[in-house]
């Protein structure tokens, strides 16, 4: 079984648009969406939701007023400013416990936090285990972790052969959940100087945890000599040939529509995608 | 008065959006741009400030004395995030998961503890013209971009107009960013994703109790549901960007929208004074 995570370092690159066209175009699979914070793939996807679960993840603190004598240490000591007149602010609290274990009065105690859901689904495509962190929450880099545990359980109980992942955007924690220990990086890219700037960064987290990378720059065609430039720093770091795809209004289309878009035109651009999920395949030695 | 420029989820122009702003109001009053994308900034690329200050950002991550320690394992039990594991006759400590709380170097019984700074990105300020430039770097590899956004937010002049680029999502970077924010502009565009995207970043801003107000870039015939939604949550709808090919080339080239065409310069000056009006508004109101 192989994981292949797809990343962009941005977002809003395609790259959702791409993971449900391979969920059209591969066999035998188990998809995740680690983007637990603003998820799409379900919009291409459709799924029925099967399992329904909590994530609890990290506590915070709550003062007890009645024992609190106000004496103030807890205040002095929290480095996160989370204690503010003896009261704990949810938000900047980062559980980690130290008013708890230091308030001389025994006032202070940390609670679990319910800081989101994951599921786990049918769609027309095979299983898909998604999330949804809640809004303001923290731990999205152990709720990934999660989500792909529990694909790499589906797809062995399944006996898949491949977990396709849309990845989270940044360069942070749950972009490194996403992709440490998979065994192939799709980095999504645009011809534009941010994009170029931002596969840089991505691409350097790969290599920090050695996992291989293929690029594919989406829209090439609004700016050839920056898809130029971008292939050039490929070769140059090593990860061979380059993916172009041409901008095409049937991505939107498509996704209006809710379907992945090598279902929904039989274009130039569907076999481009087409034919970068063989090359994957290819890579990953299946 | 300070604007956060964000969007449920990156590439959606909020970068644009930001510098723009930015460009169109550096003559009319004292301006600072901050990047809080700290994961991805960009706005660099656009506005090629002089940088003329770069300071580390760095956690406090613990250093054991093995000489005084007596592997009670206390430091082990305090911690949340399992950052250190005490051995029968070593103590390991995983500086990448540790959050820098200090609980383990207050509460070691044997004093075995003390901390030095793990540096994890860099907080760069300068200027370009007359803008004041801020924007945090998390270095590759690192995971907890949090402490770099704190570190750029001590660097906000709430005196100047400030703008912050903030980075996409709805988690705890996000938060840290737009918190104490007067008004916050969302960044969208018109299709199944960006609404999607703008509803949770709605959700987001309404729980921190800050105005919000959309703007819907690459805007064609297809933003009917989005205006629709908008209405419904009354979110007003403060500027439409077209899409547009030679919109799109000049931002692929590092160009910013009001420089590369300048009769938008007016329009977000009106986005401006648009978004001061309801931030003075908001704050009469509660005055009464
Ligand atoms: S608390 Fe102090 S003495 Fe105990 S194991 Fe940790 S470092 Fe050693
Ligand atoms: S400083 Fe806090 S987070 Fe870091 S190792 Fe010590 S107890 Fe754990």
């Amino acid at each position: 079984m192989k994981e292949v995570v797809v990343l962009s370092g941005k977002g809003g690159t395609g790259k959702t648009s791409i993971v449900g066209s391979f969920a059209s175009l591969a066999k035998n699979k188990v998809l995740a969406d680690c983007d637990v914070d603003a998820a799409d793939l379900h919009l291409l996807l459709r799924p029925e939701t099967q399992e329904k679960n909590e994530f609890w993840s990290g506590q915070a603190a709550t003062i007890d007023e009645d024992k609190c004598t106000q004496c103030g240490l807890c205040q002095e000591l929290c480095r996160f400013n989370a204690i503010k007149d003896y009261k704990v602010d949810p938000i900047s609290c980062e559980g980690c416990g130290f008013c708890s274990h230091i308030c001389p009065a025994d006032a202070i105690t940390m609670k679990d936090n319910m800081s989101g859901h994951w599921f786990i689904s049918k769609t027309r495509y095979g299983e898909l285990v998604h999330a949804r962190l809640g809004i303001a929450e923290e731990n999205s880099g152990k709720l990934v972790a999660l989500v792909r545990q529990k694909a790499r359980e589906l797809a062995d109980k399944k006996k898949a052969d491949y977990i396709i992942s849309d990845g989270p955007p940044g360069i942070g924690c749950p972009v490194i959940s996403s992709l440490s220990g998979a065994d192939l990086a799709l980095l999504v890219t645009e011809p534009t100087l941010s994009g170029i700037h931002d596969l840089e960064r991505v691409y350097e987290v790969c290599r920090h945890f050695n996992v291989p990378a293929l690029v594919c720059i989406n829209k090439y065609d609004i700016n050839e000599s920056n898809a130029n430039k971008i292939e050039d720093y490929c070769q140059q770091q090593g990860m061979g040939t380059v993916t172009r795809i041409p901008y095409d209004n049937a991505v939107t289309e498509a996704m209006i529509h809710g379907i992945p878009v090598v279902e929904y035109s039989h274009n130039g651009l569907s076999s481009k995608i087409a034919a970068l999920w063989d090359k994957i395949v290819n890579k990953l030695g299946g | 008065m300070i604007i956060s420029v964000a969007s449920g989820k990156g590439g959606t122009g909020k970068t644009l959006v930001a510098t723009s702003l930015a460009v169109s109001l550096k003559d009319k009053c004292s301006l600072q741009l901050v990047d809080c994308d700290v994961e991805e900034p960009n706005d660099h690329l656009f506005l090629k400030p002089v940088i003329d200050k770069k300071e580390p950002v760095a956690i406090p991550v613990p250093k054991i004395d093995e000489t005084k320690c007596t592997f009670c394992g206390k430091c082990a039990e305090v911690c949340a995030y399992n950052a250190i594991a005490v051995l029968p006759k070593n103590v390991l400590v995983l500086p990448n998961l540790c959050h820098g709380c200090g609980a383990c170097s207050y509460l070691c019984p044997e004093k075995a503890i003390t901390e030095e700074d793990m540096i994890i990105g860099v907080v760069e300020s300068g200027h370009a013209g007359n803008i004041d430039f801020i924007q945090g770097r998390l270095n590759t590899g690192e995971a907890m971009p949090v402490p770099v956004i704190r570190k750029v937010k001590e660097k906000v002049s709430p005196d100047k107009t400030v703008i912050i680029d903030i980075s996409p999502g709805t988690s705890c970077p996000v938060v840290e960013s737009v918190k104490g924010s007067d008004f916050c502009l969302l960044v969208t565009e018109p299709t199944p994703f960006g609404l999607n995207d703008l509803t949770l970043a709605v959700e987001t801003v309404r729980k921190l109790g800050i105005l919000c107000g959309v703007v819907i870039n690459r805007a064609g015939d297809n933003q009917g549901k989005m205006e629709a939604y908008c209405r419904e949550q009354n979110i007003p709808v403060l500027m439409t960007i077209p899409l547009d090919t030679e919109i799109a080339r000049l931002y692929s080239r590092g160009i910013t929208l009001a420089e590369g065409m300048p009769r938008w310069q007016e329009k977000f000056e009106s986005l401006f004074r648009h978004i001061k009006e309801l931030v003075d508004e908001r704050s009469s109101s509660l005055k009464r």
